[in-house]
């Protein structure tokens, strides 16, 4: 069985969150550029060089690209064959967070009590979910979410009458109930099926894919194309003030569901689209 | 258009604003977001005074991140609006002239603003680094105890917004949009 001590975890959570929130990914750099050159509007493609040029910024001076520097959501895949020694692997995520968040200047936005609402101070904790796989390799990916766009998302659970049509409608009716609030131009996360938390997390997951890379069904891919097509038909465009960037790419993944239900859930994401990941 | 504002202005100044002008924005403004602007509600509800002078000056939604050394303030860029509708009425009451932030506002905000003659200007969501190179200084001035949402002190210089919605209403939420 192969060991993995905790602080080696704690070293890379910390950096992954740095890195998340001062390192635009290029695949997101490369897809803006691509949108400003087909952008019609003026305005809208002088906000998408704004972007770019804050991407740069970020990344050449090492300050955060956005000050909602997120709630950690941290992915990890951990190897049956593996043994954390040392502490508790969740301790050792939340430990990492609390120094990198430090380190990095990043702003703490998480409060203790949904209700009372007290900072907690050092933006902790992280909502961690965690995947046996096979092997001996342990993957995080830790993927801070801000909630100008995680407030704009929304969950519903279809009739399988509904089928396609209504999935369609429900995503796209979404975006458009979001307007300007997600930071457009946005990427849009889908779950279709399983349970109703299944669907939800199946449409966080979908946003640490390489953007626009497609589902590997082509079906699914397809609806992809179109869905993503029909919200740059909506006109709302880069921060909703018009334009037709409005989502950078749609990612959806699917997962076998109960014959008497359609869950749907649309995770929104700012055109940030933070993510980073480690395999130890 | 291309315009630039001194802030705090004078009421010709705002009202030659339409939606949709781009600004370069100087001078003085105030962050406050959810928590601030709660305790400045209650503050108005009971009859109290505000730790800010808000007769005619500039809120903008915002929680900056801490400043690395050497720089005044971190990324810095706005927050969403809307949830600050439900507390801006009475602070647009009480003379507040000057909103910045991203997002749409509800129609009870619009016809305050309105009724108020205040504008609405949008900065670019997402852009926070950016943002931040127009801030030249950074104090708090109310509710530190509320870390990232206290109240802060900005003087900004030739900070870029875009005029969303102007005194009269006019609101480039819809009309940008309408027209792809």
């Amino acid at each position: 069985m192969r060991q993995i001590h905790v602080d080696e975890i704690i070293t890379k959570v910390e950096q992954l969150s740095i890195d998340a929130c001062c390192n635009l990914g290029t695949d997101v750099e490369d897809r803006l550029k691509d949108a400003c050159s087909s952008e019609q509007s003026d305005l809208a493609r002088d906000i998408l060089k704004q972007l770019i040029e804050n991407a740069q910024i970020a990344r050449k001076e090492g300050i955060p690209l956005c000050q909602d520097t997120g709630m950690g959501v941290v992915f990890v895949e951990i190897g049956q064959d593996v043994h954390i020694t040392g502490g508790y692997l969740y301790d050792a995520i939340n430990e990492g967070i609390r120094r990198g968040y430090k380190k990095g200047y990043m702003r703490n936005s998480v409060v203790k009590s949904p209700i009372n609402r007290q900072n907690t101070g050092d933006n902790t904790p992280a909502v961690i979910h965690t995947e046996i796989v096979p092997g001996h390799k342990l993957t995080i990916t830790f993927a801070p979410k801000g909630f100008g766009s995680e407030n704009m998302s929304a969950l519903k659970m279809l009739t399988p009458a509904q089928g396609l049509s209504g999935i369609k409608k429900f995503v796209v009716d979404t975006v458009k109930k979001a307007g300007a609030n997600p930071c457009p131009p946005i990427v849009v996360g889908v779950g279709i099926g399983g349970t109703m938390e299944k669907a939800a997390l199946l449409s966080k997951k979908s946003l640490i894919r390489p953007l626009g890379k497609p589902n590997d069904d082509p079906n699914i891919s397809q609806l992809e194309r179109e869905l993503l097509e029909a919200i740059n038909q909506l006109g709302i465009g880069p921060q909703g003030l018009g334009g037709r960037t409005t989502a950078l790419a749609v990612h959806i993944e699917v997962y076998p569901t109960h014959i008497a239900g359609l869950p749907v859930a649309v995770n929104m994401q700012c055109h940030a689209c933070r993510h980073k990941k480690v395999t130890l | 258009m291309e315009k630039r504002l001194n802030l705090p202005c004078g009421q010709a100044e705002l009202e030659s604003l339409t939606a949709g002008d781009r600004v370069y924005l100087t001078g003085v403004i105030y962050t406050a977001r959810d928590a601030a602007h709660k305790r400045l509600y209650q503050l108005i509800a009971k009859n109290q005074s505000l730790p800010i002078d808000i007769t005619n000056s500039a809120i903008y939604y915002a929680g900056p991140c801490p400043p690395k050394p050497g720089y005044v303030i971190g990324s810095a860029g706005p927050t969403t609006s809307g949830r600050m509708d439900v507390y801006t009425p009475p602070l647009l009451d009480r003379g507040l002239k000057v909103m910045i932030g991203k997002g749409n506002r509800s129609p009870e905000v619009i016809q305050s603003m309105i009724k108020n003659k205040a504008v609405y200007f949008a900065a670019i969501g997402g852009a926070g680094a950016l943002i931040c190179k127009s801030i030249k200084s950074c104090h708090p001035v109310a509710f530190e105890d509320l870390g990232p949402e206290a109240i802060y002190r900005l003087e900004v210089e030739d900070f870029f917004v875009i005029t969303a919605i102007d005194v009269h209403g006019n609101n480039l939420y819809e009309t940008g949009q309408s027209t792809p």
